[in-house]
Order: C-alpha cells, then structure tokens, then sequence
C-alpha cells in the first residue's frame, strides 16, 4: 500500500550515483593494492594489503549492505561477531609466537 | 522494528522485512567463521613458512586475480543497482542489473576454470607428484589455496543460483517493488561472497 509506507523502510536507500561512486572507490583500491605489492615492501606491502582490503569491505559492508541505513543493532552484531574473530587471531598468535 | 502488514487480495499478510535481512545477516556470520577459520589457518602458516608462502605465491597470476577482483566488485555493483531499480519500480531495468551480475559471475568461474587448469596441467595439485617434491610450506600454500579460492568458488555458483530464482520472482512479480526482501536476500549473500575475495585476493596473489 503506496499510501501508508512505514517510514524505516528504505526510505533512502542509497541512489544509482552512491553507489557508482563506491565501485569507483573501490576499483581505484584495487588498483592501489596492486601497485604497492609491485612495489615490494615485504611485510609492509602485506600490511597495505590487509588496511586496504578492510577499508573496501567496510565500504561494500556500509553502502552495498546497507549497514549504513539499517538498524544500529545490525552494527552491534556485526561488532560482536568482528570481536570474537579477533579474539580468536590473538590468542592464536599469543600461542604460535613462541613455539 | 515494527511489522508491517499488507492488505493483498483481500487477506492481511504479515512481513517484518528487518527481521528477514537480520536472519540473513546471522547466517553471515556463521559464513564469517567458516571462512575466518582458515584465513587463521592461512595466517599461522604463512607466520610459520614465511620464505616459502612468498615462493610459492609466485606460481599464481596475479592479473586473472586483478582482473577477478574487478569482476566481483562490478557484480557487487550491478546486483546493489537491481534492488534500487527494483524499488523505484523499474522491473526490466532491475531484472537486465540481475541478469548481468549472473553474466559477471560467470566471467569470474571462466577465469577460475582457466587457472586451476592452468596450474593442474603444470601439475601443481593436491597430492600431485611434482607438489609433493617442494617444501612443506608450498604444499601447505597450494593445499589452501585449492580449498579456500575453492570453498569461494562454490559460493560463486550458490550465489548464481539464489540470483537466478530472485530474477524468475521477479519475472514473475513475486518479487516486485513493494516486496523485495528475498532479492535483498541474495544481495547480502553475494556482497558476502564479495568481501571474502577481497581478503583472499591480496593474501594468495599478492605477497609474492
């Protein structure tokens, strides 16, 4: 029914523009994560890889998936979810750091 | 969120779209583990064998991994395209978007066919003779990549599939512009399918 819309419903959903934009953001992060692996920093250039594959999943997660736009609770799990990963990355390492 | 509750052909038919996406987003969690797993895996091995996770990462084509990684994040684009169009009632606009993610997809599975046949026919394959001949790092390193770029590719062709049924919904108005939710439903999935090559791209092709 057009006449009553509930109103958290998409009501801004991002336009065709955002959503260019970010490709084009994300194409351009692409891009850069080539060259400075063709650069060659080592342990740096894997550093630069793992920044920007977290920027271009925070904006694919934000924009593409609408966090932007949902309820914050879909933030609060999505946090919940990140921490116990990186929980589990840590201890991990405190372990495997000295075998 | 509310409920909200829509008067079709005379019965009132109940629907909490947010409920719908959140279950979406829990099953994307227990995908975040399944893949989190092993880039942990991933990540105490290439800790342990640094010198030869970085050999061994020499043998994969970096550009059929660019060039995938421009494909996926166009499909990403195109299926993020379909649900607005579909919203703004463009139905043929929003099922051309569907069609062309499918398309994108396929593009993506021809190149992963291309180079795994490439490295099988150079004989590097799990169990392989010439495999087993190199260190224990380079075999982990091709172990898993065969089983994690594989486990993606898998969820490339569900991805395909869950696309397809929302583009016959929405050929057949199940899925119109006041009812999306599945379609948005097969979004998140490929967005999902989307950011785990994000992270395999750099890691697998990139530290050479």
């Amino acid at each position: 029914m057009s006449d009553h819309h509930s109103p958290e419903e998409h009501s801004h959903h991002p336009s065709y523009g955002t959503y260019i934009v970010i490709w084009l953001a994300l194409l351009g992060l692409t891009a850069l994560t080539v060259a400075v692996a063709g650069i060659s920093f080592g342990n740096l250039a894997v550093f630069v890889a793992l920044i920007v594959a977290t920027i271009k999943s925070y904006l694919v997660v934000t924009i593409f998936m609408h966090i932007k736009i949902e309820s914050k609770v879909f933030t609060y799990f999505i946090f919940a979810a990140l921490f116990f990963f990186v929980v589990s990355l840590i201890l991990l390492f405190a372990d495997y750091r000295y075998l | 969120m509310s409920t909200s509750a829509e008067h079709v052909e005379g019965h009132m038919e109940h629907r909490d779209d947010v409920a719908s996406r959140m279950g979406v987003w829990l099953f994307l969690f227990t995908e975040l583990l399944l893949f989190g797993g092993m880039f942990l895996v991933f990540a105490v091995y290439k800790y342990i064998h640094y010198d030869e996770f970085h050999l061994a990462a020499k043998e994969l084509n970096s550009s059929i991994g660019a060039l995938n990684t421009i494909i996926l994040l166009t499909s990403s684009l195109t299926i993020a395209l379909s649900i607005t169009a579909l919203q703004q009632g463009k139905k043929m606009l929003s099922i051309y978007l569907q069609v062309l993610t499918i398309v994108f997809a396929f593009g993506f599975m021809i190149n992963k066919y291309v180079e795994w046949s490439s490295k099988i026919s150079h004989g590097i394959y799990p169990g392989s003779e010439e495999l087993l001949a190199k260190t224990s790092g380079e075999i982990l390193f091709f172990g898993l990549y065969y089983v994690m770029t594989g486990l993606h590719a898998l969820h490339v062709i569900i991805g395909v599939i869950l696309i397809a049924f929302m583009t016959y919904g929405t050929i057949k108005n199940t899925i119109n512009s006041d009812k999306y939710v599945r379609l948005e439903a097969a979004g998140l999935y490929w967005h999902l399918v989307d950011v785990i090559w994000i992270f395999l791209f750099p890691l697998f092709y990139l530290i050479a």
